[in-house]
């Protein structure tokens, strides 16, 4: 930071300290757009009631104690909808001055919102990993929190070639959302030079998972559908209907890691981590919640904490003022990764380290050491301004 | 200042000859991970003892007279006192929940203590061992520092991002002044007119000039570099200034160097390689070593502070955190 910069941000603290009784009302809402899916392959995936308004709840205490030193208070709506209800919830925001919405939603309903939203509403993307919301799809009022499915999969075979793990076998399921999720692997294979020796797929029969027993015909099934395969040294699993992945490390032909879907995955956050002081995150939210913290939990109080940093350093609490100040040179943010989480100003993505976690242990964190890029080694995670076709942020 | 120093050099030698041969003070070092203190000798560098010091230690200080050594530990949500020379724990001090670093005031009395957990600093007694205060601060409070003069003690809160300016007469906060992204440590230079604050995010240590009134104004960011350490490495965290205050020494966490700023011109002017993971530093009372606490690689580094050179480093235990050295 230039010397005149500090001042001016020195200035500006002591200008608002010296006026402390000038009240700044931030009101936001977490709009979460539930849709009905089948019950996780592990009971310990279940999805809680509260999820992600679970971390609103921290954001708003961690902005409020921030606040009462400014004379700012932070209050966030949380609503769990249909997709039907949806319009109609967003609308009810909009109509009480509520312009700040992080929004837990898949593409098609983001993109519904947004646009029903118009340019005086910021939305933060706290789940959708499409890659084409940062692409061609991206809109000038949406900041992407979640990460891309392509920044997940960059961060896991960035990771395999370090290793030197090169040789790459691609199990991707049947549904639309593996094969997209199949195309992020792909081209992070190409990206980095890794192999990609085999692709199969494995086809989704809306079979008995979790059924009594159900471990017999795993364990006789599926190192047959892995049979055979060309010699490779991973299995990456492209499971984004969460229908074979976790079964995959212990029942392959080939003794073999995995990767993606299952084994070793890409997370923004996991209830293990310690460094950075994350320990005490994790003791904040568990005693607040009395739960250990999902990805969408820490994802909505990143995007909450987004806003209360931009308006601690600019004491504004409009969306437009907000989204600037994010997108600015000036915005940083700490987010117990080890460095300052920034956004990307050509596609309002968060650039953020991803954690590799086996399920217990936090096993490593990309990007990985020796990947270099000319802005910063998070780009080389996920689209990079020349690849990106999002013309929105112009 | 220079010239009481130098004046106090031979009194100094005078009483150590009538005391015995070696002039040498222990070093405190707390051992996160491993639960324990190692205590070391200033003059051979040899570890002289490891003891038990209950579950997660972390900021350790000492008596002014040198007889106790308080350690915050974190996990047990209490302060530990144990004789500085037997090693044996004398009682506990109430603490808050999640102590984690603290400060003592000149006097040896009261205590000011960061709870991380609960946005807290809480004054305690160390002589009835009672609380005198809770004093509601910002999101994770950490850093404390106090001012020469004992009027005002700074806290620094990690997610809040402020230094928080509490007067030691009514405990409340009179100021407070936002720096970077994760301000780890507050120190005032031994003069009183300048506060260091680091923060180990934002990469920065804000220099913060106090007034005779005690009102503060942030007037620079020192920001550090060095060729072939990605930036994002170089997280500023203990912070140490020479009684005249023309040295500042900080610890720079995972780039594993302390940097040395030239405490006039701001300048940073050069970068001692360390141990792993280095955080907090603490002077022996003459001033003549630095020692360094590094998580990663379990030891502590000596620097050579008039040559600026680490000189040899001391295997400890299990993620060594913070550091005092016993008083002459």
């Amino acid at each position: 930071m230039t010397r005149i910069a500090a001042l001016l941000l020195g200035a500006i603290a002591v200008l608002w300290l010296s006026a402390p009784a000038r009240a700044l009302e931030v009101r936001a809402a977490v709009l979460r757009v539930d849709t009905p899916t089948l019950a996780p392959i592990s009971r310990l995936d279940a999805v809680p009631d509260d999820l992600g308004f679970a971390g609103a709840a921290l954001a708003d205490q961690d902005n409020g104690t921030t606040g009462q030193f400014l004379g700012q208070t932070y209050e966030t709506r949380t609503l769990a909808v249909t997709p039907e209800e949806a319009e109609g919830a967003l609308d009810g925001l909009l109509a009480e001055g509520i312009g700040l919405i992080v929004v837990l939603a898949g593409q098609e309903d983001l993109l519904r919102l947004a646009d029903r939203a118009g340019a005086d509403a910021l939305i933060l993307n706290a789940r959708a990993r499409d890659a084409a919301l940062r692409d061609a799809d991206c809109r000038a009022n949406v900041l992407h929190v979640a990460p891309s499915a392509p920044m997940l999969a960059d961060a896991i075979v960035q990771f395999a070639a370090w290793k030197k793990w090169s040789r790459a076998l691609l199990v991707q399921g049947s549904n639309p959302p593996d094969r997209a999720l199949g195309d992020a692997y792909r081209r992070a294979i190409a990206k980095f030079g890794l192999k990609l020796v085999e692709e199969r797929e494995f086809e989704d029969t809306g079979g008995s998972r979790r059924t009594d027993t159900g471990h017999v015909l795993v364990q006789r099934q599926l190192p047959i559908f892995m049979q055979g395969a060309r010699d490779h040294d991973i299995v990456l699993a492209a499971d984004a209907s969460d229908v074979f992945a976790p079964y995959l490390p212990y029942h392959l032909w080939d003794p073999r890691p995995v990767m993606g879907s299952g084994g070793l995955r890409p997370v923004t956050f996991h209830p293990a981590l310690e460094a950075w002081g994350a320990t005490q995150f994790q003791r904040r939210f568990e005693e607040l919640t009395g739960r250990y913290i999902r990805e969408e939990d820490y994802q909505v109080w990143l995007a909450l904490r987004v806003i209360g940093e931009s308006v601690v350093r600019t004491g504004a609490a409009d969306p437009a003022a907000l989204r600037d100040y994010a997108l600015s040179d000036a915005f940083e943010l700490a987010a117990f990764k080890g460095q300052p989480v920034t956004f990307r100003d050509w596609n309002g993505q968060l650039r953020q380290p991803i954690l590799l976690y086996d399920g217990r242990i936090n096993v490593s964190v990309s990007p990985q050491e020796g990947f270099l890029h000319q802005v910063s080694p998070l780009d080389t995670l996920g689209l990079d301004r020349p690849e990106s076709s999002c013309d929105q942020f112009n | 200042m220079r010239p009481v120093q130098i004046a106090a050099v031979p009194i100094a030698a005078a009483l150590i000859a009538l005391a015995g041969p070696v002039h040498a003070n222990k070093v405190f070092v707390s051992n996160e991970k491993g639960n324990t203190v190692t205590v070391i000798d200033s003059d051979t560098w040899e570890v002289l003892e490891e003891f038990p010091a209950g579950n997660r230690p972390r900021g350790i200080t000492i008596s002014p007279d040198g007889a106790k050594v308080y350690v915050a530990a974190s996990d047990d949500d209490t302060v530990r006192v144990f004789d500085a020379d037997t090693y044996q724990e004398l009682y506990t001090l109430p603490s808050g929940p999640d102590p984690e670093l603290f400060v003592l005031n000149h006097g040896g009395n009261p205590l000011y203590i960061a709870n991380e957990d609960d946005n807290l600093v809480t004054v305690t007694d160390t002589e009835s061992h009672t609380i005198l205060a809770e004093v509601p601060v910002g999101v994770e409070p950490e850093g404390m520092g106090i001012s020469p003069d004992g009027k005002w003690v700074v806290n620094t809160s990690e997610t809040t991002n402020m230094a928080h300016f509490i007067s030691t007469e009514d405990y409340q906060i009179k100021y407070n002044i936002l720096v970077d992204q994760r301000p780890r440590y507050a120190q005032f230079t031994d003069d009183g007119t300048r506060l260091y604050v680091s923060s180990e995010i934002g990469g920065t240590v804000s220099v913060i000039d106090i007034a005779a009134d005690g009102t503060p104004t942030l007037v620079d960011k020192i920001a550090f570099e060095v060729p072939g350490v990605l930036p994002e490495w170089l997280q500023p965290v203990g912070v140490k200034v020479t009684a005249d205050g023309s040295r500042v020494f900080v610890a720079l966490g995972p780039a594993n160097r302390v940097a040395v700023i030239d405490g006039e011109t701001l300048e940073v002017v050069d970068y001692i390689i360390t141990g792993q993971r280095v955080w907090q530093l603490a002077f022996t009372p003459d001033q003549k070593y630095l020692i360094t606490t590094n998580g990663n690689s379990n030891d502590v580094t000596v620097i050579d502070v008039a040559a600026e050179k680490a000189i040899r480093s001391v295997q400890v235990g299990q993620q060594p955190w913070g550091v005092v050295v016993a008083p002459d």
